[in-house]
């Protein structure tokens, strides 16, 4: 009985009561250090990774390509709980974000970082043990990328911090295609520059309706800084670079004419999307008179578009 | 004056040992399933050299 008990000092940070209870380990369960390692973007980084790994040539024992998509999903998860670490001061004060377990005081940052660090560090020392060391390598980089260059660096200095950072969510494919291969080639590249191009009208899409959070947060998001208007015409400008990128792979003959059509589908739907979004009435600023529905619309099409994408190409490769 | 901490109470106490079970019951399902992923990749990799 001499364990339970509860701390009657707070921190320093204001966070008295939820930490008290947190430090008598109440308030964290374990649905909280879930909940760190952002399970919904770790789901569309297993199935990109999954996809390198099954699109590439050669053959990977099954259990080393589950450990393989596995590290990468740890990976993923660690970047997350790092991310949320760093970020617990903006998650406090934007409306989508404050429930997260560390702003709701059910985890203490610390925790967190630590719980990231050990993630992340074993997913690549396992990577190199069972896969290969340049899987590991890749990994090692993608984590790095997300963590200093995203997170620390662009997420609070630029409005570019999308497209750059974007690059850390694009490595999975490219990190499954060096599990099998040992190597880096054309294609993961390719794989690697459709999810680079997919993220901004992604996110941007988002960030649309997000807006208000992200200006309270004082992140420097597209629609914060340069207006909701100009943001609009930055997802067509991608989204039109994207659909003649989603066809490359069709055109280099690494796929057939099952992922040709399915690109060329889902390229119009996407075009159809976004021209709504760009379409939408606003007042003159740019700012949705509509709740940005259309937006809102073009971001669910967005992770139907490349987990379909994606899948097509798999499809095509097992099939052809 | 040492700060002691309060003890926990009623349910306060329930709460805080079901979900230290919850917790703990994770861990070892983590490491149960991280032994038998290593002892598969050693066999794995002893059979493939």
């Amino acid at each position: 009985m001499s364990d339970l008990t509860a701390p009657s000092a707070g921190n320093d940070r204001g966070e008295q009561s939820s930490l008290s209870a947190h430090e008598a380990g109440t308030e964290d369960d374990v649905r909280d250090w879930i909940a760190l390692l952002k399970p919904r973007v770790m789901s569309l980084v297993v199935f990109t990774g999954m996809i390198g790994v099954v699109v590439a040539p050669g053959h990977l024992h099954p259990i080393l390509a589950f450990t393989a998509v596995l590290c990468i999903a740890v990976a993923a998860g660690a970047c997350g709980a790092i991310n949320m670490w760093y970020d617990r001061d903006i998650d406090a004060v934007m409306r989508r974000t404050q429930s997260r377990p560390i702003p709701s005081g059910r985890i203490a940052a610390g925790g967190a970082l630590g719980f990231g660090i050990v993630l992340a560090v074993g997913s690549v020392i396992v990577m190199e043990v069972a896969v290969n060391l340049v899987a590991a390598i890749v990994l090692a980089i993608s984590i790095g990328f997300y963590v200093f260059i995203y997170t620390m660096w662009l997420k609070r200095r630029t409005p570019q911090n999308i497209v750059i950072g974007g690059a850390a969510g694009a490595f999975p494919p490219v990190i499954g295609w060096a599990a099998v291969t040992g190597s880096v080639d054309l294609i993961p590249l390719i794989l690697f520059a459709i999810v680079f191009i997919w993220t901004p009208p992604h996110f941007w899409s988002l960030a649309l309706w997000a807006n208000e959070d992200y200006r309270r947060a004082g992140v420097p998001m597209l629609p914060v800084v340069a207006g909701a208007k100009e943001t609009r015409k930055q997802i067509v400008l991608y989204s039109l670079l994207l659909v003649p990128l989603s066809l490359v792979p069709w055109f280099l003959h690494f796929s057939g004419a099952l992922y040709g059509g399915t690109a060329i589908v889902l390229g119009i739907g996407f075009l159809v999307c976004v021209a709504r979004v760009y379409r939408d009435k606003q007042d003159e600023g740019g700012n949705s008179l509509t709740n940005d529905a259309p937006a809102r619309a073009a971001f669910k099409f967005s992770i139907l578009y490349l987990f379909i994408l994606f899948a097509a190409l798999a499809v095509d490769r097992l099939i052809g | 004056m040492a700060d002691f901490p309060r003890p926990l109470v009623g349910t306060e106490a329930d709460t805080f040992r079901r979900r230290r079970r919850g917790r703990n019951l994770a861990i070892v399902l983590v490491l149960a399933g991280l032994s038998v992923l290593f002892y598969a990749i050693t066999i794995v990799k002893l059979v493939q050299h």
